[in-house]
């Protein structure tokens, strides 16, 4: 513990605004695969313990498609939309066999497909770490805010966040889809009586969690590297913040998304080896006093 | 639960102990002794777990994080203290049973899937402190220097022989000891709390009492089966308290069957064999375990032995 250090941080704008950005890089991309596992649970009451699956292979088809196309932007779109397809099949095929069945059976379902594509990366992206590098574009001197460092792809990044954030909130409270989604979280029987292709519905969702899952993968891969069983540790702390925002809500996942970022963030300059614990307290801490989240609704 | 039930279960534990205890003395394999070993730290892990999922209902994801303090209890006490080994043993398993007391006290009233996400966070709490509290435990590189493996009752548990049958009979004892349990009215109790929590509630059961001594009981066998985890590696790893390490006795519990007694032993079983076999003909073993998980799950939707008992028309009860 080093609350010295975490004092004399605070004290400067320079080393806050670089924590800040860092913390908002942490949060924004755990909102993007958060979003996925909220918006899932919400409509399908499926937990879906693969989604780090989602948000590793959506890096690696990034990554290579990056090497075919040689654009960034290109790179991203097929990572993102490969993995709205990948979603759309594993509901498909293996989730829509389980609903209503146990929790356990579905938990068993994800874990295999966890396994079997970490070893798929192996064998295709060999087990060795890849890094993506920085797209050219963006190959330009870092700007700075009150003297702290801020890289323009982590603005970009956090930008293109912010407005998936944005267009999903606004989505689903506005649009016709929006509401069908929302009132198929409520009552899928009912949604689906009034003549609405609840199977076409459950493989849209799940097709949109998988893509923001990869989309998330494919932004991260010049920040972070390339490795198998990266989806390990996004998936933990992607539940944490889907449980500390409240099961279901996308509002939730984002304001916890960016709590955990923050914790993130000047956590590691206040207590380095202790920041994981940290963020279990705040969630432990939540759970007790607010069982249903910071904006569930309670069942 | 009639009383010659109670004693059929003495009688087959007694034979099954008889029997690997008689494996040896025909022919020694090095292999399958330290099978044995490995499958009776996680049969007990699997088991105790099951207390909680098969019979309470109660999903913890958080169990591992038992197995992981009762090695580390017991790993430390050896180490820092003059205490023989079965002391060590009962104090590292009464440390664990107040833990998950103290633990389950916070996690039994929640919901389900609150249950399964709190105690994860808890283990994972448990975990971190492992790894940052360096000076005691190691931290990442785990608690070394072995565990010095004094004679007990004439056992010199440095052999692989003595410690092959000390871990067989202290497995079969916790078992039968779980199977007592869970055959008890309390384990009744669990069930009917499971199937319909408003009925047991109305019966003037109090749920978050029932379901807090589960967590308990599960929690101090779990520390049992780490105590034999910390015998066999000779010290303790983080890896044994962190997430995966839970996920394998979940798995095991569902592979083998939440139904029947011995699921888990058999569903711990077939995952030791699995890893051992595989192991030997390809690095991905990950890919062969999510194929064979898949087959069992698309294709039995349940656990082996639940199936097979199904299947049996006289087996099943």
């Amino acid at each position: 513990m080093d609350l010295d250090a975490l004092g004399s941080c605070l004290a400067t704008p320079a080393c806050v605004v670089t924590q800040t950005t860092s913390g908002l890089i942490v949060g924004m991309l755990l909102f993007l695969v958060a979003a996925g596992v909220t918006l899932i649970f919400g409509v399908l009451k499926i937990v879906n313990f693969a989604h780090g699956t989602f948000y590793m292979l959506g890096g690696y088809v990034a990554y290579t498609a990056l090497g075919v196309t040689d654009s960034y932007t290109l790179a991203v779109l097929s990572g993102t939309l490969a993995m709205a397809l990948f979603g759309a099949l594993f509901e498909r095929t293996l989730i829509s066999r389980f609903y209503g069945a146990n929790v356990l059976m579905q938990l068993l379902i994800c874990y295999a497909v966890v396994l079997i594509f970490d070893d798929v990366v192996k064998i295709v992206w060999g087990p060795e770490f890849h890094a993506m590098g920085m797209p050219p574009a963006f190959q330009v001197p870092p700007f700075f805010i009150a003297g702290g460092v801020v890289p323009p792809f982590y603005a970009v990044l956090i930008g293109i966040a912010a407005l998936i954030a944005i267009v999903l909130g606004l989505g689903l409270s506005l649009t016709r889809f929006g509401k069908t989604v929302r009132a198929a979280a409520i009552n899928p029987q009912m949604v689906s009586t009034l003549g609405v292709n609840t199977t076409v519905l459950f493989a849209t969702v799940f097709a949109i969690g998988g893509g923001l899952a990869g989309l998330a993968g494919a932004l991260a891969a010049p920040v972070r590297s390339l490795s198998p069983g990266m989806g390990f540790s996004i998936l933990i702390e992607s539940f944490i913040v889907t449980v500390i925002g409240g099961m279901g809500s996308v509002a939730g996942a984002l304001v916890s998304a960016l709590l955990i970022g923050m914790v993130r963030g000047f956590g590691t300059i206040g207590f380095p080896k202790f920041t994981d614990g940290l963020i279990y307290i705040v969630m432990i801490a939540i759970l007790i006093l607010r069982p249903q989240g910071l904006f569930g609704r309670r069942s | 639960m009639k009383g010659h039930t109670a004693w059929r279960d003495v009688a087959i534990s007694a034979v099954a102990l008889i029997a690997v205890l008689a494996i040896p003395l025909l022919h020694r394999s090095p292999a399958f002794e330290d099978f044995i070993i490995r499958l009776s730290a996680m049969a007990l892990f699997a088991s105790s777990l099951n207390l909680l999922v098969g019979n309470a209902g109660m999903v913890s994801f958080g169990h591992g994080m038992f197995y992981g303090l009762g090695a580390y209890t017991f790993a430390l006490t050896m180490q820092l203290t003059n205490v023989s080994l079965p002391v060590a043993a009962v104090l590292a398993v009464a440390a664990t049973t107040f833990a998950a007391l103290c633990v389950g006290a916070i996690c039994v009233r929640l919901s389900t899937d609150y249950f399964a996400f709190i105690t994860l966070a808890v283990q994972m709490l448990f975990y971190s402190v492992i790894i940052s509290w360096q000076t005691l435990t190691g931290g990442d590189q785990g608690l070394r220097g072995g565990i010095p493996r004094r004679e007990i009752f004439g056992f010199e548990l440095t052999s692989q022989l003595h410690l092959y049958q000390f871990c067989a009979v202290v497995a079969v004892l916790g078992l039968l000891a779980l199977r007592h349990i869970s055959a008890s009215p309390f384990g009744q109790t669990l069930r009917m709390i499971r199937d319909n929590e408003d009925r047991a509630s109305f019966l003037g059961i109090v749920l978050w009492r029932a379901r807090l001594w589960a967590f308990t009981i599960a929690g101090g066998f779990a520390g049992l089966g780490g105590v034999l985890a910390a015998l066999f590696v000779s010290g303790a790893y983080p890896e044994l308290a962190d997430w995966p390490n839970s996920g394998q006795a979940i798995f095991a519990v569902m592979l083998g069957g939440v139904n029947s007694f011995l699921g888990p032993v058999l569903g711990a079983a077939i995952l030791l064999a699995l890893n051992d076999v595989v192991t030997r003909f390809t690095e991905y073993y990950g890919l062969v375990l999510g194929i064979v998980i898949l087959v069992f799950a698309v294709g039995l939707r349940r656990g082996v032995l639940d199936f097979v008992r199904s299947a049996w028309p006289g087996g099943a009860r």
